[in-house]
């Protein structure tokens, strides 16, 4: 009884630190600017099928994908092995299921093979980072954080498994010994009598050895401990996930659904300023006319954007989704020419900023506290924005359809159309266009020589 | 050798009270650098030959607004896309062929939520339609039997609007042997000049990106790198320059390419 009641509590503990950050976030995420992103929802559901569930970016680099799939589906279909656990731990039954028989033995075994897989792609995922030291995974923006978020996470699922796998390898010897008493006609204690044959050991009857030696209270201590760790480290994972870049787990979904449908070339038209220049351009427009009722007390809306609140929700999502694994990064053409702009360190940088503003927010009673900072300038510099060929090459590398590129445009947008600040070559550029109608200073009126050379060929 | 050829622009057009077919919207770079010029007569060429009734603008075409756009300057994009469009739909102009993919993908994107609904294709897309249709045939002649093509992705093209294959089809016109760079179709590494790059220094770093680019173009050994862009052929012609290979690789549009195919110039 003791044991159920501390299961409880523990479990409860687990999902309402979970819910109180799940929450947290999504107010952080809320922070952001309105966006409709409710249209077509079809192509919405296909493109979370493909890209979150069917992971189809994933496999676009065929070793590294084809192993985060394992782990995927281990992770995943082990669950089931989770909510037996929690019945049992909730009732005090022992392996409450084991009713199904030859189906039961089936899960088990599927779900040995799946841990077993796990362990092995972890191991692999752990030797390329720190063995082989793939490139993408030491750049500048993986500080020491960053960089132990993803061996913590990588160490603790390999702890996991190997919970799991040891108590199912106590568990088969104990149902040995069980039965071995039955047959001598032997006195069987109530703990023991728990352990009736259920389940396969595929993987685990090689873990048995370990523990042969052990007597039956040994057996069925270490069996009751790596039970607990098990469970305790799972909801300890769910805690921690949500201040991770492993919260991608759960985010992959949202955000493949909420996906930008359109073309990749296709930036957004700012609203806000097609409004001014259709004034500007309309000779019957009154300058000085009232403004619409509705626009009188909202004040005016930044041009682009300066710091993360300034951002769309979905640019936030993003910035909670990003799993810090470098692809966008290692296709991006400034980056591989040593520029300083990393589109990974884009989404870190919104992500962190937004985390400190819903911190201030928290901390001061519901308001936010000018601290002084923006995500432009003091986490993004304009070096790195200027950096960009707006090529859509982390766009299209990224495997749950994160786009930096607009973040970074949002950003430019501001530095032109708040601060007027550009280099000069790029200010020289607008004067052109404003003067002659092109990016150089030739005279519109030359625009159709090219014909006239034509006529005289 | 090219013949005279006359390109009427559409208030000729309409002052004669006819429309054509298509508009051949030109660019910026295509209008006025010396070297995009030559793509532009290719155009204008290929069109001629096909029979295609098209006009300019002339100087009545302004600066779509791209490169404004991209560097955060949404207001000067808009001036210059509601003044294009004003003149566009005031010659009630359907169709638009364009010469640059950046001038593709803005008017195909970005004009039609200010009022400009026109159905527009880049030049390679339309130039295999051409020949689709059995309009356009390319002469027996073997001006590229035997030579190696490599095409360089223009990311406004490709990754922008998912265009991956028109180009390719056309080059396949050509009795030349196509190659692949590593870096192909949806993994194309850009040429550097996008995003209003084209008109600043780059940022500090060890290494142009025109140059990575030309570097693995020039891994393939090809004599041609064919561009789809005006932007890319400088960036690539540049590169080859650095690479001192200009004698033996040449950097070429897909339109010159057909042009010359087809003994146009
Ligand atoms: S769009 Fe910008 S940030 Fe993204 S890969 Fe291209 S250059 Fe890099
Ligand atoms: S943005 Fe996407 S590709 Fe880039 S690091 Fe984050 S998850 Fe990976």
């Amino acid at each position: 009884m003791l044991e159920q009641i501390a299961f409880v509590l523990v479990f409860i503990a687990g999902v309402s630190l979970f819910a109180l950050r799940i929450k947290a976030i999504r107010r952080n995420i809320l922070l952001g600017r309105d966006l409709d992103r409710s249209d077509q929802p079809g192509a919405r559901w296909k493109t979370m099928a493909l890209v979150a569930l069917g992971q189809s970016k994933m496999v676009v680099r065929p070793v590294a994908g084809l192993m985060h799939i394992l782990i995927y589906l281990g992770f995943v279909i082990i669950n089931i092995e989770v909510l037996e656990i929690i019945i049992d731990g909730v009732t005090g039954h022992h392996r409450i299921f084991s009713g199904l028989g030859s189906i039961y033995d089936f899960l088990i075994g599927s779900f040995e093979i799946l841990a077993f897989g796990v362990v092995f792609s972890c191991v692999i995922f752990l030797l390329r980072r720190n063995v082989i030291r793939i490139k993408r995974f030491h750049a500048a923006e993986m500080t020491k954080w960053p960089t132990s978020d993803a061996n913590i996470i990588l160490v603790v699922e390999i702890l996991l498994m190997f919970a799991f796998l040891s108590m199912n390898a106590c568990d088969g010897l104990l149902q040995q010994a069980l039965s071995a008493s039955i047959a001598e006609g032997a006195e069987v204690s109530t703990q023991l009598s728990h352990y009736v044959s259920a389940g396969s050991f595929p993987v685990s009857q090689f873990l048995m050895p370990l523990y042969d030696g052990l007597s039956v209270e040994g057996l069925i201590f270490v069996e009751r401990f790596m039970w607990w760790f098990h469970i305790v480290g799972i909801l300890a994972f769910l805690v921690y996930v949500p201040y991770s870049k492993h919260f991608h787990i759960f985010l992959a979904f949202p955000n493949t659904y909420y996906s930008n449908l359109e073309a990749k070339g296709a930036f957004t038209n700012m609203e806000a300023v097609t409004k001014e220049v259709q004034l500007m351009m309309d000779p019957s427009a009154d300058p000085f006319a009232a403004p619409a009722p509705d626009a009188a007390d909202a004040p005016p809306a930044r041009f682009g954007a300066k710091d993360a609140n300034d951002l769309t929700w979905k640019q936030l999502m993003d910035s909670y989704s990003c799993t810090e694994c470098g692809r966008c990064t290692s296709q991006c053409p400034a980056n591989q020419t040593g520029k300083l702009l990393s589109p990974r360190k884009i989404m870190m940088d919104t992500r962190d900023r937004i985390e400190e503003i819903g911190k201030n927010i928290d901390q001061n009673k519901g308001e936010f506290k000018d601290d002084g900072k923006s995500l432009i300038r003091d986490f993004i510099s304009e070096e790195e924005l200027w950096a960009c060929t707006s090529c859509n090459a982390c766009v299209e590398a990224c495997p749950v359809n994160i786009d930096p590129l607009s973040i970074i445009v949002d950003l430019r947008r501001y530095l032109i159309m708040e601060e007027s600040k550009s280099p000069e070559s790029i200010t020289a550029m607008f004067n052109n266009i404003e003067n002659n109608g092109a990016p150089w200073a030739f005279p519109a009126s030359d625009r159709g020589n090219w014909t006239q050379e034509m006529n005289e060929a | 050798m090219s013949q005279a050829i006359h390109v009427p622009t559409m208030a000729e057009m309409v002052a004669k009270g006819e429309t054509p077919e298509v508009l051949f919207w030109v660019g910026c770079s295509g209008s006025f650098d010396d070297r995009a010029k030559k793509i532009t007569k290719a155009i204008a060429r290929i069109l001629t030959h096909a029979g295609v009734k098209f006009a300019v603008l002339g100087a009545e075409e302004s600066c779509t607004g791209d490169p404004a756009k991209r560097a955060g300057n949404e207001f000067l994009y808009q001036m210059q896309a509601m003044q294009n469009i004003m003149v566009l739909n005031g010659y009630d102009i359907k169709h638009i062929v364009t010469g640059c993919p950046h001038c593709f993908n803005i008017m195909k994107n970005e004009y039609p939520e200010l009022g400009g609904n026109y159905e527009v294709v880049h030049h390679t897309q339309f130039i295999n339609q051409l020949i689709k249709d059995g309009r356009l045939k390319l002469s027996d002649g073997d001006t590229f039997k035997g030579k190696r093509i490599t095409f360089h992705d223009p990311c406004y093209l490709g990754r922008g609007n998912d265009v991956y294959e028109a180009p390719r089809a056309v080059l396949q016109q050509l009795d030349a042997e196509l190659v692949e760079m590593r870096r192909c179709k949806k993994q194309g590494l850009c040429c550097g000049a996008g995003g209003a790059q084209m008109f600043k220094e780059a940022e500090p770093g060890n290494k142009e990106v025109n140059i990575e680019r030309t570097e693995e173009a020039l891994e393939l050994k090809p004599n041609v790198i064919a561009t789809g862009c005006p932007f890319c052929n400088t960036m690539m012609t540049d590169g080859v320059k650095n690479f001192e290979k200009e004698g033996s690789v040449d950097v070429k549009d897909i339109a010159e390419l057909i042009a010359e195919a087809a003994d146009l110039l």
